[in-house]
């Protein structure tokens, strides 16, 4: 496969996963958000596996492997599982309505390709311009976890924020070191337990996973 | 030799992890912890000895290495984990005795404690910027769980924010680390080899300066979030407030720390490659943002370890605000203050942890006559406030004059609002421990047999730091700030 098309077929996949990004911003149901979710972990797997393909990383095959068994597999699997145990389907609240969310979201991306443009100039690489791409799925994930105030949403999010991390490190760089994503996929595997062991202490303590209800701890006045 | 030292000092912990999760709520637990904590402390300090006498060294294939700042920190972790450990014997008994946690979380809470230990050593010794993020992820992974131990509302909620927060604040500091990665491999070739400290530092004048100034904006941010930074402060006072003291005082005396070392590390490698004072200057505005906002904080305070929370953010940005102001006499100040600032901030948790166990409750208006209650707590917490608020001759004193000098020297402008931090919060600290320590004792409180030596240990050695810094300290500190433009 020659450069080029390798860098066709990543932005692409860049213009996928910024639209799951915002379908999830869009989202109101759970189960969708979740579909969502391991939608755009497929899409960071398959980019990862042609670009390491592309430009010969073979690495980055063991990073697609990681993400797709992490990420598409194993963290939806527990987070459905989690809402059948904890009987939540009902659809979420919003802080900020959508429309009103969906134009900060534009905001974002824009502010995005601001941010990153003199970096664009600076690389060689094939991927370099789905960096933007990569820091406005961040800051989208971000948005999500401050809009939605439930906590299997705030943690949708901010696994959604961990996905902008991953590609960027795939778009600007060929892929962190070995090392160093492994020991990443180890702590967000970590990070998987302690939030279910979380869903059933907050619900067993609140008798919801509304995180409205979490206001106890204010300032003393 | 010296190697097998540091491979002892990450492994110790880590097998005292597993042990202590094996073993689980038995009779000798807490005394295997200790164990555990004071075979790391003897690691720490051959390791250290090694050091002083041989120089900084790399270990394993460059992947870890050892040089005067982060050896004086691996000691000052290991020891604080040790005495902390001794001091949770006693109180940890008492809470389980009092029922607030039950036998799976005293297995837990071993297991993690050591576990935590390991994550932070990792964080001081790894060669690697991209390993220095997960180790510290999983410092915090590791003691978001221990922060909702006891299972009340507000411990979920603490732990909850604490878990939330510092996610997504140190998700930034990843997206810097691949923007530095980023700039790195164009010099250094792909591969680990990019991301190693001493490699980086040795190149830093090639770095391109425009990605590293971005990479600091983020880095910034996300370990700024795990020192406390103001407004990124949110999630500590929660999270330092409602867990078991013991974790409170090993969070505030060195969690704190091994992030503001993460942070200065970074800002030594962005100068480095810009050649301007910018990745400093932000530093100064955080440091001093959140000297105030914590001073001010200290005031409205009524829960007891949450004031002292607050002051564990006054020092951090003291600390912060001295290494982005940079110079010899700042840079030594600040590295004496995180030091000293472990010391005492650990050392009045102890004594804040027997206090809240006495009365039942963490509200200071119901904390009564501690010093005729149990005067090792009363006189240690009234000590350890004056040792805090920077009454000489403690350590903190000396620190914080040797800041104040310097900023009135090459930053005038900042000194108002340095001084103007440091008087309110002295101020509110003194007027909410006096009554707590003078006076009858209440009714509703209850005798309880303190820890002694963890909290004398810690008062004797702040004040010794105030009187002599020992040659060899001082040795590292100006070698140190030498590293560190």
């Amino acid at each position: 496969m020659d450069l080029e098309l390798a860098a066709r077929i990543n932005g692409f996949l860049a213009a996928l996963v910024l639209l799951t990004a915002f379908a999830m911003l869009a989202q109101r149901r759970m189960n969708g958000l979740i579909h969502l979710f391991a939608w755009q972990g497929l899409l960071l797997s398959v980019n990862a596996a042609i670009v390491g393909y592309a430009a010969a990383r073979h690495h980055l095959y063991i990073s697609s492997v990681l993400t797709l068994g992490l990420k598409v597999v194993l963290l939806p699997y527990i987070l459905h599982a989690l809402i059948r145990r904890l009987r939540i389907h009902k659809e979420i609240e919003v802080v900020v309505n959508i429309p009103t969310t969906m134009l900060i979201g534009i905001g974002l991306v824009i502010f995005s390709y601001q941010l990153t443009a003199p970096i664009r100039e600076l690389s060689t690489m094939v991927t370099r311009s789905t960096l933007a791409v990569a820091l406005a799925t961040v800051l989208l994930g971000l948005l999500m976890m401050i809009t939605r105030r439930h906590a299997v949403t705030q943690i949708v999010g901010f696994l959604a924020l961990e996905n902008g991390l991953f590609f960027a490190a795939t778009s600007a760089t060929y892929g962190m070191p070995l090392v160093v994503e492994l020991g990443v996929a180890l702590d967000v595997l970590i990070a998987a337990f302690i939030f279910g062991i979380f869903f059933f202490h907050i619900h067993a303590t609140f008798e919801s996973l509304d995180v409205e209800q979490m206001a106890r701890l204010k300032e003393g006045d | 030799m010296a190697e097998a030292m540091l491979l002892a000092l990450l492994l110790v912990p880590l097998g005292a992890a597993l042990a202590l999760a094996l073993v689980g709520d038995r009779r000798l637990a807490p005394e295997l912890n200790i164990l555990g904590s004071a075979a790391t402390f003897a690691a720490s300090l051959r390791l250290a000895l090694q050091v002083h006498g041989g120089g900084p060294f790399l270990a394993a294939g460059k992947f870890f290495f050892v040089d005067a700042f982060n050896i004086y920190l691996a000691v000052l972790t290991a020891f604080v984990s040790l005495t902390t450990a001794v001091f949770s014997r006693r109180y940890m008994r008492r809470e389980r005795e009092r029922g607030r946690v039950g036998q799976y979380g005293m297995r837990f809470y071993h297991a993690m404690y050591q576990l935590f230990i390991f994550a932070m050593l990792l964080c001081l010794l790894t060669n690697n910027v991209g390993i220095l993020w997960i180790a510290m992820e999983l410092a915090t992974l590791s003691t978001v769980l221990l922060v909702s131990l006891y299972r009340t509302p507000t411990a979920i909620e603490a732990a909850w924010k604490y878990f939330i927060l510092c996610g997504v604040g140190i998700a930034q500091a990843l997206f810097g680390t691949v923007l530095l990665y980023f700039a790195a491999e164009r010099v250094l070739g792909e591969g680990g080899e990019a991301l190693l400290w001493t490699n980086l530092n040795r190149v830093s004048g090639q770095l391109e300066p425009t990605v590293l100034s971005l990479a600091f904006v983020f880095l910034v941010v996300g370990y700024g979030t795990k020192v406390g930074l103001a407004p990124l402060h949110n999630w500590l006072p929660d999270a330092h407030s409602e867990g078991p003291t013991p974790i409170s005082a090993v969070l505030s005396g060195l969690l704190l720390n091994i992030a503001l070392y993460a942070l200065v590390r970074c800002k030594a490698l962005v100068d480095g490659a810009t050649g301007t004072r910018h990745a400093g200057h932000i530093m100064m505005g955080f440091g001093i943002l959140s000297v105030l906002v914590a001073a001010f904080s200290l005031l409205r305070q009524r829960d007891i370890k949450r004031m002292f929370s607050y002051s564990s953010i006054e020092h951090m940005g003291i600390a912060t605000f001295a290494f982005g102001l940079g110079g010899p006499v700042a840079t030594f100040g600040a590295l004496l203050h995180m030091l000293v600032h472990s010391l005492a901030k650990s050392s009045i948790f102890f004594t804040v942890g027997h206090a809240a166990q006495m009365h039942t409750t963490q509200e200071m208006a119901r904390i009564r006559g501690l010093i005729r209650g149990n005067p090792l707590v009363g006189w240690g917490l009234m000590l350890g406030v004056l040792a805090i608020a920077g009454v000489p001759p403690f350590g903190v004193f000396t620190s914080e004059f040797l800041i104040l000098t310097a900023t009135i020297r090459e930053a005038p402008a900042a000194a108002p609002f340095l001084l103007l931090g440091l008087t309110v919060a002295f101020a509110a600290l003194l007027r909410r421990v006096q009554p707590m320590v003078s006076g009858a004792p209440p009714p509703w409180q209850t005798p309880l047999r303190a820890a002694h030596l963890p909290v004398l240990l810690h008062l004797a050695l702040v004040l010794a730091l105030g009187l002599y810094l020992p040659p060899f300290l001082s040795g590292w500190f100006r070698t140190a700030a030498g590293m560190l433009p």
